[in-house]
């Protein structure tokens, strides 16, 4: 793997957020309007609760970690987007450019758009709504890592998705996160869900992470296992997603559809 | 300027594509040398964009192999790739990217050298230095083509694939193309594969062609000669009558 290529994806996308400088405000419109949002009904909450729970940290934070998660998917298969926009895949595909490193591109392109939006987040949640998001401590690294890894498979599974359906299935790939967020239990105990969606819950790193996150805000320690229990499973999904995209690109190699993909895209 | 003695550019052998119920190319073998323009031709369906695409890896051929600069394109890609380039009507520059950062990004694919001064040589060359920081989309579309070959020459490619390359071009823009793209070749150092449906520019280009009808390779020679020796009067003449009879 070669660094020259991988820098040139990523400075494609800044030559894009440069040259359109309009891009950059869905990357922090979208979370700073979920923090105000749900700032204000956990605000309400806490002052008609009579239980004494501070909905802030639970509801709120729960917002900001799905809302990172999804933004890094986000970054990833909007990066691969723009490809498909601009019907570059012949010149892109064609060059000594490997899947490898395309992809390693979009990844750190998602990284600097996601941690945009993170920082756009946490200035509203801390300032604003008085999140005190870091008193977490350790396990907000572990946390938020799992949940990288884990908008990164998304992502990459996406971006194989429109791979093998052709641009105009663009559509399936937006509300994938939303799909995922009931069984995520972003903002619920698992326990609440039926026993089928529990099976599912399970099958997904996010719900480790806001299982743990309750956990450790309800006075809990550390949630090692169930950490180390996503983490691994983040993991092994990622090397999954990797190795779907790397199948359906051999596959669209060896049936012409990547030659075909732009005059698709026209269609 | 033909280097007979250095290793082909291109070297295509037994190469076939077959989809599952069509034959899109039938046991293709040709080179390419170093300083030798070569002309593919044929009717619309022929294979000419299939054979490009295998050269390009962007279709894996069902059998036999393509060799760029004596590096197996199936086993070496990012090294025989490396030594190509191409450009093409129907793959234009993102349009959202100015000239200057099109060629940078590309530049970068291709791991080129000295990139900066390179960069600023090919837009001395192909006429593109007040259009550096236009965008591409909004190029007409002779300046298109000019800045998709300044893409296609930035990493000095030992094989330059042309998919007619002056298709969308007034005749003097399309001279002063035809003009560099000899010069180039005159230099030893690249060859160059060259679709065309312009016969007249065939004629005026390339060192030999290659008749491609379903396929396969029909006829092969000097495209001045060629017509002659089958009793046709112009290269487009022989052109109908193969493409009718085939």
């Amino acid at each position: 793997m070669k660094i020259r290529p991988i820098y040139g994806v990523v400075l494609r996308q800044l030559y894009l957020l440069r040259g359109s400088p309009v891009r950059v405000f869905p990357m922090v419109t979208w979370v700073a309007i979920d923090i105000v949002l749900w700032g204000f009904i956990t605000r309400y909450l806490n002052s008609v609760s009579a239980s004494g729970v501070n909905f802030v940290p639970t509801l709120l934070g729960g917002v900001l970690l799905w809302d990172f998660s999804t933004r890094i998917m986000q970054g990833v298969s909007t990066a691969f987007l723009e490809d498909v926009w601009s019907r570059n895949f012949l010149n892109l595909f064609a060059s000594p450019l490997s899947v490898t490193e395309y992809i390693t591109g979009l990844v750190i392109t998602s990284v600097l758009t996601g941690g945009l939006g993170l920082a756009v987040m946490l200035v509203l949640a801390t300032g604003i709504f008085h999140l005190q998001f870091f008193t977490v401590g350790a396990p907000l690294a572990a946390f938020l890592l799992v949940l990288f890894v884990f908008g990164i498979s998304l992502g990459i599974v996406a971006s194989a998705i429109v791979l093998r359906l052709g641009p105009a299935s663009e559509w399936l790939l937006w509300p994938l996160p939303a799909l995922l967020s009931p069984f995520a239990a972003v903002f619920y105990p698992l326990a609440v869900l039926p026993p089928w969606m529990q099976w599912v819950a399970h099958a997904l790193p996010p719900s480790y992470v806001f299982e743990g996150m309750r956990g450790l805000l309800a006075g809990g320690s550390f949630p090692r296992a169930p950490l180390i229990e996503g983490a691994i499973l983040a993991a092994v999904q990622l090397i999954i997603a990797g190795a779907v995209y790397a199948r359906v690109y051999r596959r669209a190699v060896r049936s012409g559809l990547l030659a075909r993909y732009s005059a698709e895209g026209a269609a | 300027m033909v280097i007979a003695s250095a290793p082909a550019a291109l070297r295509v052998v037994h190469l076939r594509k077959a989809y599952s119920s069509k034959l899109a190319l039938d046991d293709l073998s040709f080179q390419v040398m170093p300083g030798e323009i070569v002309g593919l031709l044929g009717p619309n369906g022929a294979g000419k964009t299939t054979t490009i695409n295998m050269i390009l890896g962007l279709l894996e051929p069902s059998a036999g192999t393509i060799h760029i600069d004596e590096f197996d394109l199936s086993r070496q890609r990012a090294q025989a790739l490396e030594r190509t380039n191409f450009a093409a009507v129907y793959a234009t520059l993102p349009g959202n990217l100015t000239v200057a950062e099109n060629l940078m990004f590309f530049g970068l694919l291709y791991g080129v050298q000295g990139l900066r001064t390179r960069i600023d040589a090919m837009l001395e060359e192909f006429d593109l230095v007040a259009l550096r920081n236009t965008r591409c989309g909004l190029l007409s579309s002779g300046e298109q083509t000019r800045a998709a070959l300044a893409k296609a020459l930035l990493n000095r490619p030992r094989l330059l694939l042309l998919d007619e390359p002056t298709a969308s071009l007034d005749p003097s823009a399309a001279q002063l193309i035809r003009d560099k793209i000899r010069t180039l070749a005159s230099t030893g150092r690249c060859g160059i594969l060259w679709t065309s449906h312009n016969m007249h520019e065939v004629e005026s280009v390339c060192d030999r062609v290659l008749f491609l009808s379903h396929g396969k390779v029909l006829l092969e020679g000097d495209p001045r000669t060629l017509a002659g020796a089958h009793g046709d009067a112009s290269l487009e003449d022989l052109f109908i009558r193969v493409t009718r009879q085939s």
